[in-house]
């Protein structure tokens, strides 16, 4: 924990068992574990084979537009100083993956995995998705190679996210809605579990964020973190140095991490993770760091939101993309670590910032990242001028603007 | 000798019935399987996430879950089943998190309290078997492990290391409740794991009729019946123990005498 004497690296997480401290690990049926175990070596294996990289890369700069600029936000900046006390305000520049193909950081991890999949001669692939996001990212890559694509999405997200719905459809994959349990995310990863477990021969799994069985949160963590690489070097290339602090939004946790983790042994950079606290804290939220505690779901040991009986309990998030009820287990790790801090939003909080940031910037964001601007706007007046905020812009807000209109009361 | 070594010792196959804590009139249920002539009862744990299960025991799951069962209802039913029958084994079934929520410990004491003799873990394969495996044999409640047709001859060893109580082989690569596998796939597999394992194996998954579980009972030391009873618990309310007694009788039946007839 907290006083627990700091590792010589951050960076050397997991273990060969897949377990991030006492987080991780590989919690799925039998059926699975010899797939789980395949993939794994066959990660290993990718990892050190240079063509791999090179299709990777060539692929992000291609394909996906990479690499995304970064940006230094000057108009938020001088509004945020406005009511800031003398001489504080920070710098804020966004790491710009929203001007990604598709139009969120998701598709850097479904290249990778695409690869992984075409490697391993899987012929199938199947995806779950909350926002659609994933689900858009997936089916385009599974289209972009010819194989074709289910994507599991809770019946209740099919109805608000109908936009991405039919972007899935145009891109020839076929969208499952779930209508078991809540019909959200979670209900879409477990139907996606029991496809995988009764096609294991030619299925591969394409998990949308850096959490479920080892090698899953390493390898999309991995995948990931060209967010962070960029950053790095385009932060030391515009300013000579590196940022004082990193603000993501974290649903499972994936833009984060991949922001975080190319920093992680820099001690002078902080960082922060934003979770979504829905109504509030005591009311419905999807923070399971700052609300919940260490349990098993889908395949890794982390924290989770869950009643004493250890029955999982429903995220709320006005972002249908941070309404899950785990983390990857990789920021358990970090929080208890005391690497990184976290912290939350609320819906209005991040309304709030998501008007903030059309209007002083010309820039829509996603609702989730609208999360990490509100943080930025409570902690940039609390920061020197002179100090850089580094945060992820990680989705634009298109596939968000009717839920926007309905929470602002606006008709379309 | 354990309740497993009588129940599987019996010279002819065991049958396993699997139904949901908390669905229905459960302490009638299980007297109805008793009844029926079930030799070894699996009483699942509800959870809000049943990964591995098919329809019929995720309805289960949320019927059980619905009505406000508890983990600790499901060790009282526990309890109570023991105290009627000292003699049938009763294993519980589920997902990791609520079996550690409140400590590896302590669900293994409550297992060993409540006369629990073995417990299937369906998230938590061997290479976790940290997480529980330890607290509960040192309790001496045994961790049931899986083999499925996914589990080559290179890792049956690692799953069979930490196996103890009997061996259950899931038939199918898939959820409970769907297709079964072929006669002929089942008795290859259940040769493969015998000469691997002197524990007993008990085959399950898509076994849905007597007559389905007659031909596995000509190789098996049990065969597991688990949607088929948990569907009638869900469409007859009530009514559904004299169904359940019905449907296990003719189950019982088919197990018990398959190898006479074979
Ligand atoms: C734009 C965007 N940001 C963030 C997330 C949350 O996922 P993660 O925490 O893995 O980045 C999503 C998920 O759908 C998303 O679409």
């Amino acid at each position: 924990m907290n006083d627990a004497p700091a590792p010589n690296s951050f960076r050397n997480q997991p273990d060969e068992r897949g377990h991030f401290g006492q987080f991780g690990g590989r919690y799925v049926s039998e059926t699975l574990m010899p797939l789980i175990l395949a993939l794994e070596k066959e990660y290993t294996a990718a990892k050190s084979d240079p063509a791999f990289a090179e299709q990777f890369e060539d692929l992000l700069e291609h394909y996906v537009g990479r690499p995304s600029p970064l940006y230094y936000a000057e108009r938020l900046t001088e509004e945020l100083r406005k009511d800031a006390p003398e001489g504080m305000g920070a710098q804020v520049w966004f790491k710009r993956d929203e001007l990604n193909h598709t139009g969120a950081h998701k598709i850097n991890n479904c290249v990778g995995q695409i690869l992984l999949a075409m490697r391993m001669g899987k012929t199938r692939i199947i995806a779950e998705t909350g926002a659609g996001q994933h689900g858009v990212a997936t089916a385009t890559v599974a289209a972009r190679f010819g194989l074709p694509c289910v994507v599991y999405m809770g019946a209740k997200d099919v109805e608000r996210q109908q936009p991405n719905v039919f972007r899935m459809k145009l891109l020839g994959a076929e969208v499952i809605p779930v209508k078991a349990g809540a019909a959200t995310l979670k209900d879409a990863m477990n139907e996606a579990l029991r496809d995988w477990v009764a096609n294991v021969h030619d299925t591969f799994y394409i998990i949308g964020t850096a959490a479920g069985p080892h090698p899953y949160p390493e390898l999309v963590r991995d995948f990931q973190s060209v967010i962070g690489r960029e950053a790095r070097e385009q932060m030391l290339a515009r300013t000579g140095r590196l940022p004082d602090l990193l603000v993501a939004a974290i649903g499972g946790g994936s833009n984060a991490i991949g922001l975080f983790h190319p920093f992680l042994d820099d001690p002078s950079v902080k960082m922060l993770g934003v979770e979504a606290a829905g109504h509030g804290l005591d009311k419905e939220h999807a923070a399971s760091l700052a609300g919940g505690s260490p349990g098993i779901l889908h395949g890794n040991k982390t924290y989770l939101l869950q009643d004493d009986d250890g029955q999982i309990l429903e995220g709320h998030s006005i972002s249908a993309g941070l309404d899950y009820p785990g983390i990857g287990p990789e920021h358990s790790w970090l929080k208890e670590s005391g690497r990184v801090d976290y912290t939350y939003a609320t819906d209005k909080e991040a309304l709030d910032a998501f008007q903030l940031l059309c209007r002083t910037e010309g820039i829509i964001p996603a609702l989730e990242p609208s999360h990490a601007v509100a943080a930025v706007v409570k902690v940039a007046r609390e920061m020197p001028r002179d100090a850089i905020i580094c945060a992820n812009m990680c989705g634009r807000g298109d596939k968000d603007i009717f839920t926007v209109a309905a929470a602002l009361g606006v008709e379309l | 000798m354990s309740r497993f070594d009588k129940a599987f010792g019996k010279g002819r196959a065991a049958l396993v019935c699997f139904v949901t804590a908390g669905d229905g009139d459960t302490a009638a249920v299980l007297e109805a399987l008793v009844e029926g002539g079930a030799d070894v009862i699996e009483l699942g744990m509800p959870f809000t996430d049943p990964m591995a299960d098919g329809p019929a025991i995720q309805l289960a799951n949320l019927r059980a879950l619905g009505k406000g069962t508890t983990t600790a209802d499901i060790f009282a039913i526990a309890t109570a089943f023991r105290a009627r029958h000292p003699q049938v084994p009763l294993v519980l079934m589920g997902y990791a998190n609520p079996m550690i929520r409140r400590g590896a410990d302590w669900f293994a004491d409550q297992c060993k309290a409540a006369g629990v003799d073995g417990v299937i873990c369906v998230d938590t394969p061997p290479e976790e078997d940290a997480e529980l495996g330890p607290a509960l044999r040192g309790a001496g409640v045994a961790t049931i492990r899986l083999a499925t047709p996914t589990t080559d001859a290179a890792r049956l060893p690692t799953v069979l290391e930490t196996a103890t109580g009997f061996l259950y082989y899931v038939s199918v690569a898939g959820i409970t409740g769907l297709q079964q596998a072929s006669t002929d796939t089942i008795d290859q597999a259940v040769a493969q794991l015998k000469s691997a394992t002197d524990l007993p194996v008990a085959v399950g998954f898509g076994v849905r009729t007597p007559e389905q579980a007659g031909a596995i009972a000509r190789v098996a030391d049990g065969v597991v019946v688990g949607s088929a009873l948990v569907e009638l618990v869900g469409k007859y309310g009530d009514n559904a123990p004299a169904k359940v007694r019905e449907l296990t009788a003719a189950l019982a039946q088919a197990v018990h005498t398959a190898r006479e007839n074979a």
